[in-house]
C-alpha cells in the first residue's frame, strides 16, 4: 500500500485554508486540515472536509467534446484544441480580434489566469478578458 | 474593488486573517460570514472571546448576530445611509481621529458637509435602524481600536456597490483604523482565486498587478516580454460582453472555469445572448449549464490534479500540489492553454507550472520576490517586491498606496428596483453553508448534496401566515424578469417584507429573477435587491 499526504489549498471560498489531500495507491481518498496553516490552523468547514469529493465525483468531465450534428460528442483533447484554434482564427480573420471575448476564472490557478490573459492579448489581440469578480 | 482603489490606491483586503482575533472591535456588514467564510468567522468569534466588541449589520438575522454585542437589521440596500448616519454621529461626538485625518487623508471637508444631513431621524426613515442603536454602533466602532471592518457581496452586489465600498473606506479612515494591525477594510472574496485572477490581469483594462494596458510604459514592457505588439484600448467587461453578443458584435466567447448561465443576472437574457454567438468554447471540470450550450468543451482538471498557486482573500499567494493524475482524458488547464496557444501559431512550451510562475513574477512587481520554494506551506502575502522581503500582512502602514487616503462625499440612492403594489416584497439572493456558488462543485459532492438537496425561499412566519404558506410548500415566486417555483422555508432569519433565495440550485435558479441593473463603475449587477411577488402555486 502506498499512502501519501499532499499539501494543497482548498478551492471553495476566499479563505484559502491549508489542506492535505490523502492519496492511497494513486486514488484520492480524503481531505485533512493542515494543522500549521496560518489561515485555518487545523480546522475546516463542511465544504473543506469534503473537498476531494468534487474531484472524484462521477459528474466529472472525463473527455473533451465537440458539437457535431447538433450534439456534443466525445473528442480527443488534441482534436478539440485544434478545432478551437481553427475556429477562433477564422472568426479573428473575418471580424477582427475584438469580436472575441474571454472569461478568465476565479477558480483556476494564477499560472492559468496569467496564460489566458496572455493568450487573449498576445495571441488573439484583444483586451476583452474579464472574470466573475463582479458576480 | 473600484471603490477601494479610489480611496486607498489598492483593491484588496487591507489586513490579514490571523490578525483578526486581536481586534478590539469587529464590524461585519453585508457578509454572512459563518456560512460563506467559515474559517474567517472562527477568527471573529475568537476575537469576541478575547474581549472584542462585535457589531453586525445585515438585513437578515445571520448566525453571527447570536455572538454580537449589537445587531441591526437595516433595510436591504440602505448601507450608505447607515454608514453616513454612523459617521454623522462620530463627528458630532468628536470620536473621529483628527490627527490621522489631517496628516494622512484628503477631501475630508467635502464629505463632512454631506454627512451633516444624515441625522438619526433621516437615517431611521431610510434604514429602519433607530437612533439609539445607531449611536451605539457609532460609539462601539469609533471608540474601540483597532476596529476591523469586514464585508462581502452584501456590500458590492448593488447598483450603488462602489458607493457602499467607498463609505466603508470613509468610516475606517475617519476613525484612524487604516494602516494598523487588526484594523482596516476587508472585503471577503467569494471565490478561492478571485484575488489571483485580478492580480494576474484577468481584467479588461490591466496586465498583472494592475499595470494599465493603456499606459505606454506598461504596454511596451509586456509587448517586449511577449514579443508581440499588444492592444492598448481597454476591452469589454463581462457585462459589456453580454450586450455585445446581443448586438452581434461579439462572435466568439471562450469561457474558462465559469458558469455564466447560472451566475449572471437575468438568465433569460444571457441565454439569448449566448445563442447569438458563432462559437462558444467552455473549458471546465463538469458539464455545467454553460458547457451544455457550447460548441466545444475542453476537459480541465481540479485543484487535486495540478500544480500552481492560488491567492486568497488576504493576498496570500499559496502553492497547490498535484496529488493525483487528471481523471480520464482531462488535462491540467495550463497544459490545455499552452496547446491552444501553440495551435493558434504562438508557441508556448512551458515544462511545468513553475516556469509560468517565474515568467509572471518577472513582470509583476507585487509578486517579484516570490518563488515556489519561498512560498512553502504558508504562502506569502503581497506586496513582496524582492527576494528578501517577507511579504505584507497589512497594507497602508505609513502611507496609502495612492499617497493620501481619499474621502468620498457619498449621497444615499435607492436600489434600482423598490417594492411596489405589483411586486411588494424585497428579494435578496446569496449562499447557504453547505453549497458554493452555482453548485457545480458542491452538488457533485455526496456529503454536501445530502445536507441540502433542493433550493428554497426563506419567508418569515408572519408573512407565511398571511399568505397561508406551510413549511415546504412549493410556491410561485416572480419578478419582472421571470418566475420560478420553489419550496418555502419558514425562517426567523428574514423580517416581514423580505425574502431570501440561495442561488445554488439550477431547478429554481435565482438568476431568472434577479435584476441585471448594475453599478455604473464596477459593473456589478444588483443581485442583492429586487422587487418580487410570492403566491400559491397554481
Amino acid at each position: 500500500m502506498d499512502y501519501k499526504n499532499i499539501p494543497s489549498v482548498c478551492s471553495y471560498c476566499g479563505c484559502g485554508c491549508g489542506v492535505l489531500f490523502q492519496v492511497m495507491d494513486g486514488r484520492l481518498t480524503g481531505t485533512l486540515p493542515l494543522k500549521t496553516h496560518p489561515v485555518n490552523e487545523g480546522s475546516l468547514c463542511i465544504k473543506g472536509w469534503n473537498l476531494h469529493e468534487h474531484a472524484t465525483s462521477d459528474r466529472r468531465l472525463t473527455s473533451s467534446m465537440i458539437r457535431k450534428d447538433g450534439e456534443l460528442q466525445k473528442a480527443s483533447m488534441d482534436e478539440a484544441v485544434q478545432t478551437t484554434a481553427e475556429r477562433l482564427k477564422g472568426i479573428i480573420d473575418q471580424y477582427g480580434p475584438d469580436s472575441v471575448g474571454v472569461l478568465a476564472s476565479a477558480k483556476v490557478s494564477n499560472e492559468e489566469n496569467y496564460l489566458i490573459q496572455k493568450i487573449t492579448r498576445a495571441v488573439i489581440g484583444t483586451n476583452n478578458v474579464d472574470h466573475c469578480a463582479r458576480l | 474593488m473600484a471603490g477601494l482603489a479610489a480611496a486607498f490606491g489598492s483593491g484588496a483586503m487591507t489586513n490579514s486573517i490571523p490578525e483578526i482575533e486581536d481586534a478590539a472591535c469587529i464590524f461585519v456588514i453585508g457578509s454572512n460570514t459563518t456560512a460563506c467564510h467559515p474559517l474567517i468567522a472562527r477568527r471573529i468569534i475568537r476575537a469576541k472571546e478575547k474581549g472584542a466588541k462585535l457589531i453586525v449589520a445585515d438585513p437578515r438575522n445571520i448566525q453571527l448576530s447570536l455572538f454580537a454585542d449589537l445587531t441591526v437589521n437595516h433595510r436591504l440596500g440602505s448601507d450608505v445611509a447607515l454608514l453616513n448616519g454612523m459617521m454623522h454621529l462620530i463627528i458630532k461626538n468628536g470620536w473621529h481621529a483628527e490627527e490621522f485625518i489631517a496628516e494622512r487623508c484628503e477631501d475630508f471637508d467635502a464629505m463632512k458637509s454631506v454627512l451633516e444631513a444624515y441625522t438619526p431621524e433621516k437615517v431611521e426613515s431610510i434604514t429602519g435602524v433607530g437612533a439609539q442603536d445607531l449611536e451605539k454602533m457609532a460609539e462601539l466602532y469609533a471608540t474601540n481600536s483597532p476596529a476591523g471592518l469586514f464585508y462581502a457581496m452584501g456590500i458590492t452586489q448593488h447598483t450603488t456597490g462602489v458607493d457602499n465600498v467607498k463609505s466603508c473606506c470613509n468610516i475606517a479612515m475617519l476613525t484612524g483604523n487604516m494602516g494598523v494591525r487588526s484594523g482596516g477594510v476587508n472585503p471577503l472574496r467569494g471565490q478561492n482565486n478571485v484575488q489571483g485572477a485580478c492580480d494576474m490581469g484577468g481584467l479588461p483594462n490591466v496586465f498583472t498587478a494592475y499595470q494599465p494596458v493603456a499606459d505606454p510604459g506598461a504596454n511596451e514592457k509586456f509587448s517586449k516580454a511577449w514579443g508581440k505588439e499588444l492592444p492598448d484600448k481597454p476591452g469589454l467587461t463581462i457585462t459589456d460582453m453580454v450586450a455585445a453578443m446581443d448586438d452581434g458584435k461579439l462572435k466568439a466567447l471562450f469561457v474558462l472555469g465559469e458558469n455564466p448561465r447560472l451566475s449572471d443576472p437575468d438568465l433569460h437574457h444571457i441565454d439569448h445572448a449566448l445563442k447569438q454567438l458563432d462559437l462558444l468554447v467552455v473549458q471546465d471540470i463538469y458539464m455545467t449549464e454553460t458547457a451544455r450550450e457550447a460548441d466545444i468543451v475542453l476537459a480541465g482538471a481540479t485543484v487535486a490534479e495540478k500544480d500552481g498557486t492560488f491567492t486568497n482573500s488576504e493576498r496570500r499567494c499559496m502553492k497547490v500540489n498535484k496529488a493525483i493524475e487528471p481523471v480520464g482524458e482531462s488535462l491540467a488547464d495550463w497544459e490545455i492553454l499552452c496547446k491552444l496557444s501553440t495551435a493558434m501559431g504562438y508557441e508556448m512550451s512551458y515544462n511545468n507550472a513553475e516556469e509560468i510562475f517565474n515568467e509572471m513574477t518577472s513582470l509583476t512587481p507585487s509578486y517579484a520576490g516570490m518563488t515556489y520554494e519561498r512560498l512553502g506551506l504558508n504562502g506569502i502575502p503581497w506586496p513582496c517586491p524582492n527576494a528578501d522581503h517577507p511579504g505584507t500582512p497589512y497594507l497602508h502602514k505609513e502611507r496609502f498606496t495612492r499617497g493620501k487616503g481619499k474621502f468620498h462625499a457619498i449621497e444615499y440612492l435607492d436600489p434600482a428596483e423598490m417594492p411596489d403594489d405589483d411586486y411588494p416584497f424585497f428579494l435578496s439572493t446569496g449562499r447557504m453553508f453547505a453549497h458554493f456558488h452555482t453548485g457545480t462543485m458542491t452538488r457533485a459532492s455526496k456529503h454536501l448534496d445530502d445536507e441540502q438537496k433542493t433550493g428554497y425561499v426563506q419567508v418569515c412566519p408572519e408573512d407565511a401566515e398571511k399568505l397561508s404558506f406551510k413549511d415546504g410548500e412549493v410556491v410561485k415566486l416572480s419578478t419582472r424578469r421571470g418566475e420560478i417555483e420553489v419550496p418555502v422555508k419558514i425562517s426567523r432569519m428574514v423580517k416581514p417584507g423580505l425574502l431570501f433565495l440561495p442561488f445554488h440550485f439550477v431547478e429554481n435558479a435565482a438568476n431568472i429573477l434577479t435584476n441585471s441593473a448594475f453599478d455604473p463603475i464596477a459593473k456589478i449587477p444588483e443581485f442583492k435587491v429586487c422587487a418580487a411577488k410570492i403566491e400559491k402555486a397554481a
